[in-house]
């Protein structure tokens, strides 16, 4: 019976034909018939008290539907961890592009003007915008301090060791805001029904989110709210909150109208009023010994939320845990604040806080490295965790991880050393200095602490009348590979054949709630569970004495269709069980914080052009462990992706700011790696395995966009010497910073340059 | 009513789309990629940015690559078009559709019926590109899933597999 193993290969991707030819369905290919067209009218003003609405000439308001705040039938929020942030304002913004009212109508092309033609008038009141004025605390515009949240990670004896240390260095780093941007913008459809309620079709990553908001919103029951995704065009977490908001827009103008309505955000709309990755800073002051080694350190990790609470402490929890990277702290302090500021709410991005508290530690190994004088490689071997150590949370390694070996093989595979030489000496004469930087950091898989035994995931596999078997979760498909990993994992777990088994649409009405799709759980937590529901369908084949202990996958097909046929629905569900062994501390912020930790190390190569200041990445080493690869394309394909808008992160990607509001929400102004710009992405993968993962997996999705920031500006600062400490870095900010550094050099350049 | 204001300004043209002949009313300035999209249900042609950045919408139009919402419909009339809904026939993919997916082309599948469209239109000048002139021929796409390096991937299997011929 044993067939060619399924897991560890490339089988094509689920949904690949139909993506392929075209006929996929995205929310905005779909028409429901009388369907009207909705829009949204946003605040433009960062704060203040809304005073009247003024509906212009020029514009039948007759034909529109209009939707305010009271249209509301439950409550006027959009339900996630606080009930803060309103559906609709309620006489009071705080911040631009906050939704005010909704607008629809049969024709599309009247909406803009529409939008347009509402007026607001506003008593203005005072916005903060960064997080220094946040915590000056002159205007509070969140609770009574303008803090979201804060945490406190400590461990062993921060304070006694500093007096005796050799070198104490002190450093403060800076991450911007970056747009997730995936090519599909945001949209939702909605129907209303008296009887059956609301459904929602969407563009989304968490089904029960959204269920969970409409319930609260329109004080309906969860049997009369039903959320459908649809082929999902990107999302990156970009789609993981905002979503909620939409839906709940389109369903409210769907009660009203007593029609469908569809809501598809342009891409300015998308890009300006949506959730964007949360802007830093982080303040490090270390002591270490002659040799290099982390006595104690301090770091002080601060987010900027935006205007709402949203998912900003879930975001600054895991940027605080993953502060001190991959390295062994024999004491440490972290202290980490989310604050409030009148600009539209940051929120969920691959990697989720961590790659900003990431680029911080990696950048301040270089610095380190500098003031002891050790190389940026040997800095980082020496204070390596090694198995049987603890975490900054206390979390022993108990995985056979091998840090410096990694290390090696990712020099040797970036030719780093040699590299290193030969650019130290060619830059001595040329205009265009190359240079090479390293990053090592850790991403931890799953909800952080004892967030999986909250969320209780459940999943189910059912055998069809057919007898194939179908997975029913509401983990969701938006290109990393959902759909074929969890029927690879099915397939392999019952000896079947890869086509024997298919995934059903997310749909709340048809699906359990195995959790949202974030955090790079879905394969290592949702694959797990969705292995032992399949073991289940056997284990009632082979009970009921339908199948024999040995079978072909026809045998199993045939003794699911019979067992379908003699006993209607077939169905086997597993409920998530914390695995032994993990213990954590909500209150002191101690213990296992994950269930596993997937491991890396990058190396950039970068090259610095003077004369126009612009930065290449030439070459680019992605080394990971991962535990097991279950599907080496789909894998490889979410390390390079996550490189690529790592790259973006570091050197491209710049929200430009103009009291709360985004200014170049537009592709042609916000500026994301084209295939011109990036340089051949080398993965390799490390495979240790994982006991709690499907087949030794650990997530992944994250992990990339963690590395790729602080090994460019590593490479940038070899290439140029000098310490950049912020992202985005553009040619600009290097143009300033090396000719204010040495403007006599600079004019000594330019005379040679005008010979 | 404004809707029947406008309808008036509505003007008839024909087009041939994936070999079929079409003829439709639309506003002269209506944008391609809506007529496409709305009057004739070929969804495939995707909006990303509606600016001509992203080439979600690209199609072949009398053979040339245009991003079909910088058209205005009336330019279309008389053309010729392909869409993504024109490669392949009777369930069978073209070469290059199934090097997309043995590749791990397509993530998301967003851009992938216009990044299709562009590399189809690429092979057909440069049966053989090199990895510098796929780079370059596909840098009016935008994908944010991938990092395009197994999109270029695809493309080069293709060639090889002879998509062009």
């Amino acid at each position: 019976m044993k067939n060619a193993p399924i897991v560890g290969t490339s089988v094509p991707r689920m949904e690949g034909r139909a993506k392929i030819t075209g006929e996929a369905r995205y929310v905005d290919d779909m028409v429901l018939p009388g369907m009207l067209y909705g829009a949204t009218v946003r605040s433009r003003i960062p704060r203040g008290k809304i005073k009247k609405f003024f509906f212009g000439p020029g514009i039948d308001w007759n034909e529109f539907v209009i939707v305010s705040h009271q249209d509301i039938p439950g409550k006027n929020c959009i339900a996630l961890i606080e009930d803060d942030q309103p559906c609709l304002a309620n006489g009071i913004v705080n911040h631009p592009e906050e939704p005010l009212l909704l607008l629809a109508h049969p024709d599309r092309h009247l909406l803009p003007k529409a939008v347009e033609a509402v007026s607001v008038e506003y008593d203005p009141l005072p916005a903060i915008f960064s997080m220094e004025e946040s915590e000056a605390l002159e205007q509070i515009i969140w609770g009574t301090d303008n803090v979201f949240k804060t945490y406190l990670i400590e461990k062993g004896d921060v304070d006694a060791v500093w007096q005796n240390a050799d070198h104490i260095i002190e450093a403060e780093y800076t991450t911007g805001a970056q747009e997730q941007l995936y090519i599909e913008n945001n949209g939702m459809i909605a129907t209303f029904d008296p009887q059956q309620g609301i459904t929602v079709w969407g563009s989304l990553q968490c089904p029960y989110y959204i269920h969970k908001a409409l319930m609260k919103l329109f004080a309906l029951p969860a049997d009369r709210v039903r959320v459908v995704q649809m082929e999902t065009g990107g999302a990156f977490g970009g789609k993981e909150e905002y979503p909620s908001m939409i839906a709940a827009h389109a369903a409210l103008l769907a009660m009203k109208s007593g029609k469908p309505v569809k809501i598809i955000y342009d891409r300015m709309e998308d890009m300006a009023a949506t959730t964007k990755r949360h802007p830093s800073r982080t303040r490090h002051r270390t002591a270490v010994d002659k040799d290099g080694r982390i006595l104690t350190g301090e770091i002080d990790f601060t987010i900027d939320g935006g205007a709402y609470k949203t998912l900003s402490p879930v975001v600054l929890s895991r940027g605080a845990i993953h502060a001190g990277g991959p390295y062994y702290w024999p004491s440490i302090r972290i202290r980490a604040k989310a604050v409030a500021t009148n600009v539209p709410p940051h929120g969920a991005f691959r990697g989720f806080g961590a790659p900003q508290s990431l680029f911080a530690l990696e950048r301040h190994m270089d610095r380190i490295a500098e003031v002891v004088g050790l190389s940026p490689a040997e800095i980082r071997r020496r204070n390596f965790l090694k198995p049987g150590q603890t975490t900054t949370t206390g979390q022993t390694v108990n995985e056979e991880v091998d840090l410096s070996k990694l290390l090696d093989r990712a020099l040797e595979l970036s030719n780093y050393h040699a590299k290193k030489e030969q650019f130290a000496q060619e830059n001595q004469q040329s205009k265009h200095k190359r240079g090479m930087g390293i990053a090592a950091f850790l991403h931890g898989a799953g909800f952080t602490g004892s967030g999986e035994r909250f969320l209780g995931s459940v999943v189910g596999v059912e055998a069809c009348p057919d007898g194939s078997l179908r997975i029913l979760v509401s983990s969701t498909e938006f290109g990393q590979g959902t759909n074929t990993v969890l029927c690879q994992i099915v397939a392999e777990a019952l000896g079947l054949k890869y086509e024997d088994v298919s995934i059903a649409q997310p749909d709340t009405h048809a699906v359990p709630n195995s959790g949202p799709t974030v955090a790079s759980r879905t394969v290592m937590v949702v694959g797990k569970l969705v292995q032992s529901a399949a073991v289940g369908i056997k284990e009632t084949l082979t009970a009921s004495g339908m199948l024999a202990d040995s079978y072909s996958p026809e045998e199993f097909r045939a003794a699911c269709r019979d067992y379908v046929a003699k006993h209607g629905k077939f169905r086997s569900l597993a409920h998530y069980e914390q695995p032994d062994g993990i213990f954590w501390d909500d209150e002191k912020y101690r213990g296992s914080a994950y269930a596993a930790f997937a491991w890396a190390v990058y190396v950039a190569e970068v090259a610095v052009d003077l004369p126009t200041y612009s930065v290449t990445v030439d070459d680019f080493v992605a080394l990971q462990e991962i535990g097991k690869v279950l599907h080496p394309i789909l894998a490889k394909g979410q390390i390079i992706g996550g490189v690529a808008q790592g790259i973006g992160f570091a050197l491209y990607e710049k929200v430009i700011w103009e009291n709360g509001r985004m200014q170049n929400g537009q592709m042609t102004n916000y500026i994301m790696p084209t295939s011109s710009d990036l340089p051949p992405i080398r993965v390799y993968f490390e495979e240790l395995g994982n006991v709690h993962g499907a087949y030794g997996a650990k997530g992944i999705g994250e992990l990339p966009m963690d590395g790729p920031a602080p090994a460019i500006v590593n490479a940038v600062e070899d290439a140029v010497h000098f310490p950049f400490n912020s992202i985005p870095l553009l040619p600009e900010d290097i143009f300033a910073a090396l000719s204010e550094r040495a403007a006599p050099e600079t004019v000594a350049t330019t005379a040679r340059v005008q010979e | 009513m404004s809707q029947s204001s406008q309808a008036r300004a509505k003007c008839e043209i024909s087009f041939t789309v994936n070999e079929k002949l079409e003829t439709v009313q639309v506003y002269a300035m209506e944008r391609l990629l809506d007529v496409l999209r709305h009057e004739l249900g070929l969804t495939g042609a995707k909006e990303g940015c509606g600016e001509g950045e992203c080439g979600s919408c690209s199609i072949l139009l009398d053979g040339v690559l245009v991003n079909s919402c910088l058209i205005p419909a009336l330019q279309a009339n008389g053309a010729q078009i392909i869409t993504i809904e024109g490669l392949g026939s009777d369930g069978r993919l073209e070469l290059l559709q199934q090097a997309f997916l043995d590749c791990g082309g397509a993530q998301c599948g967003i851009c992938t019926p216009g990044m299709i469209i562009a590399s189809l239109h690429l092979l057909k000048k440069k049966p053989h590109p090199t990895l510098q002139e796929i780079r370059e021929g596909l840098s009016g796409n935008l994908c944010r899933c991938t990092g395009y390096m197994q999109i270029f991937e695809a493309v080069a299997e293709a060639a090889r597999r002879g998509a062009s011929t």
